[in-house]
């Protein structure tokens, strides 16, 4: 396919690929990057929430010309039941700042503008080329690639695999396991498109200010998972997710239970005469840290969500999938210089660094609630949410009863349909894990 | 009964693939069945997991399957990676679902 010999080929052109693929380039290597989509972004799905600090510090001026769909103002966090939302908003002012934290935006969109950025910089990429396996030499070490097109082998001194959660080559090389139906969420998804002012009126909102909607409750029916709304320029992102084996023992449906939020009283309202112009599904990585496989060896490393990157707690993805293809650039081009080659040793300088940085140590952190998300799912998605909604009604309807009396009734409904000790306990682990 | 008001009819999930773009590489699915014997509780539960719709079970209790609306996420290696039911590679480059917006 091509004869000369790269420093480095990238597979996969998603955030981590692109990260990576820039970040050599700047940094003078010669980079060749495969993408199996007709475009880089048609085969992406996000929410999608760009978080500015991981794209800053590859390209800081990304303001300048960006595909960036509204900046967040306003968060809110919300616990539903089939009939009722108690809600957590955060709203301030100091989010219309010159350099916004957060963006809402069109994954297909900017992942086009990244991708250019990534051709200028001097990577030759490659689309409409699906890699089929990793080349070795006689001792195991990664060389280069095979593609799908004619005569389509690679070379270069490392490949880096940021091919995704879905990510064949690296689990057919036995470089990782495939994923567990425990250890991945299935999220589907809708773009509903609305008239600018319409979003702006329904969400309170000026300019370019937009706003996030995270949902979790009897939504999932007794499912770990969570749902979203968000913002966009002239669109809103509406979409919900559960663990693969919740899907599989409950036998509901993405699709049933993406209508029902849809037709949530809370969410109704907001998405009312819209337009839907596509439906999307897509795999998060939701085992944390103890799912990260290994993450490099001879002539490889892994970035992105194919190295499980995602941080399920605080919904972050795409921040450490950015983070990780700089990380990786960085020790690749530092190799270079060194005139050190890329084997296992060596990299594992990718691993100190990536210890070093708020992805290992967000994920170390949590690293026990998937388990705990696991076992108690059913309370904490089914149960709560409704006892949690039922105190409010009671504590907000006036009715003649004292309020003594609705506090003993609040605790009394709490204490009957979990014992006290079923409380504290889901406290303490839920504590437990958290720290 | 979740949020839906009594009387609302599911819209169907080829309704919702109806929106999408796919260039489909006729004759050629990514996807292939390869079972012996009966259809795993597994490969069963994709009827109602896979997000497309393209599981379906027959009268005989056989799994059918069609790829025209699938979206690659990959759900259904996952849950079959244990029974090895199901053949799975990419769409040739270029092939499979085109996400105007993702």
């Amino acid at each position: 396919m091509i004869e000369e010999k790269f420093d480095a080929i990238v597979v996969g052109a998603g955030a981590s690929g692109n990260a990576c693929a820039y970040t050599m380039a700047k940094l003078g290597l010669k980079v060749l990057q495969l993408e199996r989509g007709e475009y880089p972004g048609s085969k992406n799905v996000q929410g999608a929430i760009l978080y500015a600090d991981a794209l800053e510090k590859i390209i800081p001026d990304f303001r300048d010309d960006a595909p960036l769909e509204r900046h967040i103002v306003e968060q809110r966090q919300w616990t539903m039941t089939d009939s009722a939302h108690v809600g957590m908003h955060f709203r301030s002012e100091e989010f219309n700042e010159d350099r916004p934290n957060r963006y809402t935006i069109v994954r297909a969109q900017f992942d086009k503008w990244f991708s250019r950025k990534v051709r200028e910089a001097g990577v030759t990429l490659l689309c409409e080329t699906t890699v089929t396996e990793l080349l070795r030499n006689n001792s195991g070490a990664v060389i280069g690639v095979r593609t799908d097109r004619a005569d389509g082998v690679a070379f270069a001194n490392i490949v880096v695999l940021a091919e995704g959660v879905n990510g064949l080559v690296g689990q057919r090389a036995g470089l990782r396991d495939v994923v567990t139906p425990e250890s991945v969420a299935l999220a589907v998804k809708e773009m509903h498109f609305l008239p600018r002012e319409v979003i702006e009126e329904r969400f309170n909102l000026k300019g370019n200010e937009g706003v996030v909607i995270e949902a979790m409750g009897t939504i999932t029916k007794g499912m770990t998972g969570t749902a979203f709304l968000y913002t966009n320029a002239e669109s809103i992102s509406v979409g919900i997710g559960c663990l693969v084996s919740d899907f599989q023992g409950t036998g509901q449906t993405p699709y049933g239970l993406l209508e029902a939020f849809k037709n949530h009283p809370s969410i109704k309202s907001l998405l009312a005469g819209s337009e839907c112009k596509e439906y999307a599904a897509h795999l998060i990585p939701e085992g944390g840290y103890k799912a990260i496989p290994q993450l490099y060896g001879d002539g490889w490393l892994v970035v992105g969500d194919a190295g499980q990157f995602v941080n399920a707690v605080h919904r972050e993805g795409s921040n450490l999938a950015m983070t990780t293809g700089r990380i990786a650039g960085e020790t690749i081009a530092w190799l270079k210089v060194r005139r050190d080659a890329a084997t296992a040793a060596n990299l594992s300088e990718y691993q100190r660094r990536l210890d070093a940085s708020f992805v290992m140590k967000d994920l170390k952190k949590y690293k026990n609630i998937p388990d705990f998300l696991h076992k108690s799912g059913a309370h904490l998605f089914g149960l709560y949410p409704r006892l949690i909604a039922q105190a409010a009604q009671t504590w907000f309807r006036v009715d003649g009863k004292d309020k003594r009396a609705k506090e003993s009734e609040i605790i009394k409904s709490f204490t009957r349909s979990r014992s006290l000790s079923g409380l504290l306990g889901d406290a303490f682990k839920l504590a437990r894990a958290w720290r | 009964m979740s949020g839906t008001s009594v009387g609302t009819v599911l819209p169907k999930v080829e309704e919702k693939l109806f929106q999408n773009r796919y260039m489909v590489d006729a004759g050629r699915p990514h996807i292939r069945l390869s079972i012996n014997g009966e259809p795993s509780a597994a490969l069963r539960s994709l009827v109602t997991t896979c997000p497309a719709g393209c599981y379906t079970d027959n009268e005989k209790g056989q799994i059918e399957l069609v790829t025209d609306g699938c979206m690659e996420c990959g759900t259904c290696r996952v849950v079959t990676a244990k029974t090895g039911e199901i053949e799975w590679q990419y769409p040739r480059g270029g092939y499979g679902v085109l996400y105007k917006f993702g």
